[in-house]
């Protein structure tokens, strides 16, 4: 049993839960970014897909990497901008539209990829991003290989999170978005406008699932199939519930579910292989409903959040 | 003293919803240094006019002078950028961010942050000039409704509002922080802000204000000009076109006890718990209930309604004990309710107004047989109380909420009254009506004493209890402190018992 724990327990272990995280860690930012204005964002899943697509196809036929990210940052922002078209200006369902927005950009995502690469044996790749190991700091021993050699996008997942803790406590927009998201009323009368708050924090949130799209298509598999997302939108939501829409418990949800799945991962290729391997995979959603069970029984969800703002009413 | 040039002045506003007209050619003026105060029932166009001031309606007619300036507002930034600052009646504060956070809303940062600090200096110079002091990284869930009010104000003078206007600020406070409301007013008021006071309390107008225009079905019904010296009768007549005689409560004759809790005590599951509760309300009387709000008094009526069990204690109701404590059982030993809240636990706002009355005896041989619905018989009811009530909605089958808060106190008072209660108990039951639904209200509990009905009423107005009611018993942090006769009551005693001291009768 020792021999498997030290099997799972290694550098390469660490570096695995962190790679396996930045992608949930930038979807989780960008679906509390969204929530926490007051718009719950289920085209997530499907936005994460259509921008694994663009950035992929970009990339591919350009050849430019950067390029990839740009599109599939550009593609989450538009999709961002029409769910925001729907429940924020038209104030229509926010559940209802964001499943819309996922079936759309899904299906939009499987045909365009059809029209470019046709139907081939065997899925195109491409190269994708290698570790950029960081000077001196990848040096120290076992945290230095495992956080500070890796891919570019990966930095920008560990830079994302105080940059998101700083936007959402200490700017004036943040304070915005976080207003609008708890009484939208309070922030029109102080002459802030709900719509156009809104409506930006739904798109950045879009930017942010782009680069998570980004990061499985162009980072993780260089390559895109329609299982490249599989679930990990929806777990991004769970996750921020979890992380009680704060950027820091967010990103440290993710991580902890990464955690979970680095874990079966290894479980799999170990010696417990008389267990099928469907067991191990469900590891994490199991752990992910159990905690959601345990530790959201305190989380207060942002109190305008699912309600559409109307300014003259009466 | 001739006043100096107005600092706002309204003219000719004219706003129409449809074939309502709400505002019609409505002159308003306020002076630098002027307390006003905005008279009228509901639905006379008070907060009408106040929407058009601070740009959430546009005006059909009329026009705005800031200091003698025409200036367009359309957009609650428009009326702050004009210097208006607007204490809504709900307030506009989001409960789980700070006090500053809440303040500093809308106001540009300094290099791309938060200016924290400025905030701070701001919100310090502030408490110094007004004595409105604020701690300043609390959650806004954490104040009292009048720290919250307190809030709302310095975040207008925040803005630098020259006219702060509040719309009917006294109806969620204790009698105790109204005095600290009003000192405030004057303060601000002697620096020489202009201030809108909406209200229908006519003593509170008399005491607070400079001088009143009074609105009537959206037009100006008149002018006082010296308010503290205007009886409330001649006020009270200017709002409603008529004059009005406060009902006349005879001697009362109580019979048997109708409703007895003895030693009731309840788990603090939400809000303040009973502690050994015992009262008696006998046939004939009306029984006040008095305490700052949160004292006890939602438990007491939840209690008596058969929505809490409590953990020790028995209740009677009309000689027969409370076994259960569910809905079913305290209404048929003849027991009617009216809630606190109408919106949430009165009615149900998105289905019709008939559905709502039948509501608390949908299962009973009056409107289901076998299961089912007897909609004709539910239609007949409705009908019924809407004509015997004058309940004002298009008819029955109109959306419940629609209706004005005096018209669904009517129709939840219809739905009990038609059952003949033995005993009734009712929560704030003219909160937010004009006087003229609330007298309406008035007269039907006396009504009721006089038929026999024994009545709990649930009230923060001291003023109206002691209209009301044979006996006043005050709660104190979840008991009984004592109970006085009316006849022997004041405000300033019951003022002193609220407070936990304890009093004999």
């Amino acid at each position: 049993m020792s021999a498997v724990f030290e099997q799972i327990f290694q550098v390469g272990f660490l570096a695995a839960i962190i790679r396996i995280a930045t992608p949930l860690a930038f979807a989780t930012l960008g679906e509390m970014f969204s929530e926490r204005a007051g718009v719950l964002n289920l085209g997530i899943e499907g936005i994460m897909l259509l921008s694994a697509m663009t950035g992929f196809t970009a990339a591919s036929l350009s050849g430019s990497l950067w390029l990839g990210v740009l599109a599939a940052v550009l593609t989450g922002m538009l999709m961002g901008a029409l769910h925001a078209l729907f429940t924020v200006v038209l104030g229509l369902s926010q559940h209802v539209c964001g499943i819309g927005v996922t079936l759309f950009s899904s299906g939009l995502a499987y045909f365009l990829y059809r029209l470019i690469f046709g139907q081939q044996s065997v899925p195109p790749s491409i190269k994708g991003f290698q570790t950029l190991p960081i000077p001196v700091l990848s040096d120290i021993p076992v945290l230095g290989p495992a956080v500070f050699n890796q891919f570019a996008l990966v930095y920008m997942a560990i830079l994302a999170i105080p940059l998101a803790a700083f936007v959402l406590y200490r700017t004036p927009w943040g304070l915005s978005v976080r207003m609008v998201g708890e009484n939208p009323r309070a922030a029109d009368s102080a002459g802030v406008s709900v719509i156009a708050t809104r409506f930006q924090a739904v798109i950045l949130g879009g930017a942010l699932m782009g680069l998570a799209g980004a990061f499985l298509s162009m980072a993780q598999f260089n390559a895109f199939t329609f299982g490249v997302v599989s679930g990990r939108g929806w777990v991004a939501i769970a996750l921020v519930v979890f992380g009680r829409w704060d950027p820091w418990r967010s990103a440290g949800a993710a991580l902890l579910f990464a955690f979970v799945d680095a874990l079966q991962l290894r479980m799999q290729a170990s010696g417990l292989g008389h267990i099928p391997y469907e067991a191990f995979l469900m590891l994490p959603f199991i752990f992910t409903i159990i905690a959601m069970a345990v530790m959201s029984r305190n989380a207060v969800a942002p109190s305008a959040l699912l309600k559409p703002f109307r300014r003259e009413e009466r | 003293m001739p006043l100096p040039a107005p600092l706002i002045e309204m003219r000719g506003i004219t706003k129409s919803f449809g074939a309502v007209k709400a505002n019609e050619a409505v002159d308003v003026s306020v002076a630098p240094g002027e307390i006003l105060g905005l008279l009228g029932e509901n639905g006379a166009g008070k907060t009408t006019l106040m929407n058009v001031l601070f740009g959430a309606y546009a005006p059909d007619a009329g026009e705005i002078l800031i200091q003698g300036q025409k200036v367009r507002i359309s957009s609650s930034a428009d009326a702050l950028a004009a210097g208006i600052g607007m204490v809504h009646q709900h307030f506009h504060l989001a409960p789980r961010l700070t006090v500053l956070e809440n303040l500093l809303i809308g106001i540009p940062g300094k290099a791309g942050r938060i200016d924290r600090a400025g905030g701070l200096a701001r919100l310090a110079e502030i408490g110094r000039q007004h004595g409105l002091t604020l701690e300043p990284d609390l959650p806004v869930s954490a104040l009292s409704v009048g720290e919250q009010q307190r809030l709302e104000i310095v975040k207008a003078l925040f803005r630098g509002a020259r006219l702060l206007i509040l719309d009917e600020p006294t109806a969620v406070l204790a009698p105790s922080e109204v005095d600290g409301l009003f000192s405030a007013l004057r303060s601000m008021a002697a620096q020489g802000l202009g201030i809108i006071f909406i209200s229908h309390k006519l003593n509170e107008v008399r005491a607070l204000t400079h001088r009143c225009t009074v609105l009537r079905h959206g037009r100006v019904a008149g002018r006082v000009d010296d308010p503290a010296n205007t009886t409330s009768a001649a006020m009270a007549q200017l709002m409603c076109g008529h004059e009005i005689v406060p009902p006349a409560r005879g001697p009362s004759t109580p019979g048997a006890d109708v409703l007895t809790l003895n030693g009731i005590s309840t788990s603090r599951h939400s809000g303040t718990a009973l502690r050994d509760v015992s009262l008696a309300v006998r046939a004939g009387e009306i029984l006040g209930i008095a305490g700052v709000s949160g004292n006890g008094q939602r438990a007491l009526a939840e209690v008596i309604s058969g929505t809490r069990v409590p953990d020790v204690g028995q209740m009677t109701i009309a000689g027969k004990k409370v076994t259960r404590f569910s809905p079913p059982e305290v209404q048929a030993l003849g027991l009617g309710r009216i809630p606190e809240d109408r919106m949430t636990t009165g009615l149900v706002t998105n289905l019709p107004l008939a559905d709502s009355m039948v509501l608390p005896r949908i299962g009973t041989a009056a409107f289901s047989s076998r299961g089912l619905l007897k909609p004709d018989a539910i239609r007949a009811f409705a009908e019924a109380q809407i004509k015997a009530y004058d309940i004002r909605c298009p008819g029955p089958m109109t959306r419940a909420g629609a209706l004005s808060g005096g018209n669904l106190q009517k129709a939840l008072l219809a739905r009990e009254l038609a059952f003949d209660p033995k005993v009734l108990i009712v929560s704030q039951p003219t909160r937010g009506l004009d006087i003229g639904a609330a007298r309406f209200i008035h007269e039907k509990f006396l009504d009721m004493r006089a038929k026999g009905c024994g009545i709990v009423v649930i009230g923060e107005d001291l003023e109206e209890l002691l209209v009301l009611c044979d006996r006043i018993a005050v709660m104190y942090e979840g008991r009984i402190v004592g109970t006085l006769d009316s006849a022997d009551a004041t405000i300033a005693r019951l003022g002193l018992m609220m407070t936990g001291a304890e009093g004999h009768s």
